[in-house]
């Protein structure tokens, strides 16, 4: 009996797909960012307030949804005229490249697309892991949760490059302190930028759109 | 579960070493573990139990490295542990450090004959 030296990252195919699904992407000039949160923070609810604002700057995006079941979130999107591919993991807590992958001949189909958001399945764990091959992790948190929630999941917090603080409006209601969440997620990401939003009332979506816009048409 | 997915790809790089290397039977596979990954060890070991489970590795032994949350100070070169993301330097006090462990997700090696 002998050892055998492998030393080999478990989840190196996974990355291997990642890598190439950015490849293609990039190579077509689409700008991909992976949205993850908690389930319920306003994932999908975020993409449907940006939407409209999103069409104004003339960004032609399409979004890939992932959810156990049900195909409830792609036809949420769709509603709002955005082409939307539903994935459903079945068990599968989380998106992987494997599936990104597969999804990318429908991405390519379609025409003049400068944007793609992957609505990951609502989980701070998991998708830390899991490189899909976008250019951007967006994590939302929202005012429903805890303020202290970047220091309990801080991988993911880690792994973006993007904060949405969504339900703003709810603020008031409940005993979360944006002052203290902002200072807890630099804390553990100091590179994080910001974004504070309520999808119910409107307040800072246009602003994170712009800035998606930026990214997309950069 | 997230361990399960985990071990599942585990798993898959095992059958294709095995094969390289005709081995038939695993006996011991050794992982290294970062803090950051939110990889609970019983879990894994666990999961991997319940996986290999009437398949040719049933038996083998998982051993797991765990790997703490370490830092660098850019300013005075120390090395620590970082703790309740408190990014500062203990030496020094510099906030300017940098991650340097925490987020592995390997295997190391695997025995078999």
């Amino acid at each position: 009996m002998h050892e055998i030296l492998i030393e080999e990252k478990i989840l190196a195919r996974n990355d291997e797909i990642a890598a190439e699904n950015r490849l293609a992407l990039s190579s077509r000039g689409i700008y991909s960012v992976n949205l993850v949160s908690s389930p319920g923070a306003g994932k999908t609810s975020l993409i449907e307030s940006m939407a409209q604002h999103l069409k104004d700057l003339a960004v032609s995006f399409a979004v890939v949804e992932g959810d156990l079941e049900g195909d409830f979130d792609a036809k949420r999107v769709e509603s709002r005229g955005v082409p939307a591919l539903q994935i459903t993991t079945g068990r599968a807590c989380h998106l992987d490249a494997h599936q990104v992958a597969h999804s990318l001949p429908w991405v390519f189909g379609q025409n003049g697309l400068e944007l793609l958001i992957i609505e990951n399945v609502g989980n701070m764990v998991c998708p830390a892991e899991y490189d899909l091959g976008e250019d951007t992790m967006i994590t939302i948190m929202s005012t429903a949760e805890g303020d202290n929630k970047p220091l309990k999941y801080p991988a993911i917090f880690s792994a973006s490059e993007l904060l949405v603080i969504n339900k703003i409006d709810l603020a008031p209601y409940t005993d979360f302190d944006i002052k203290k969440a902002r200072e807890n997620a630099l804390k553990v990401n100091p590179y994080l930028k910001i974004f504070e939003t309520s999808c119910r009332t409107g307040y800072g979506v246009k602003e994170f759109a712009t800035y998606l816009a930026g990214l997309a048409k950069a | 579960m997230h361990e399960m997915s985990i071990t599942r790809s585990m798993l898959d790089i095992v059958r294709r070493e095995m094969e390289a290397n005709d081995i038939h039977a695993l006996r011991k596979l050794k992982v290294r573990i970062g803090e950051l990954t939110a990889v609970e060890p019983d879990t894994l070991k666990f999961c991997f139990d319940v996986a290999i489970k009437g398949t040719p590795f049933e038996g083998a032994e998982l051993e797991i490295e765990e790997v703490p949350l370490g830092g660098k100070c850019r300013d005075c070169g120390g090395e620590f542990r970082i703790t309740a993301f408190d990014n500062r330097c203990p030496k020094c006090g510099s906030t300017d450090i940098e991650r340097v462990s925490g987020d592995e997700l390997d295997i190391i090696s695997m025995e078999g004959d």
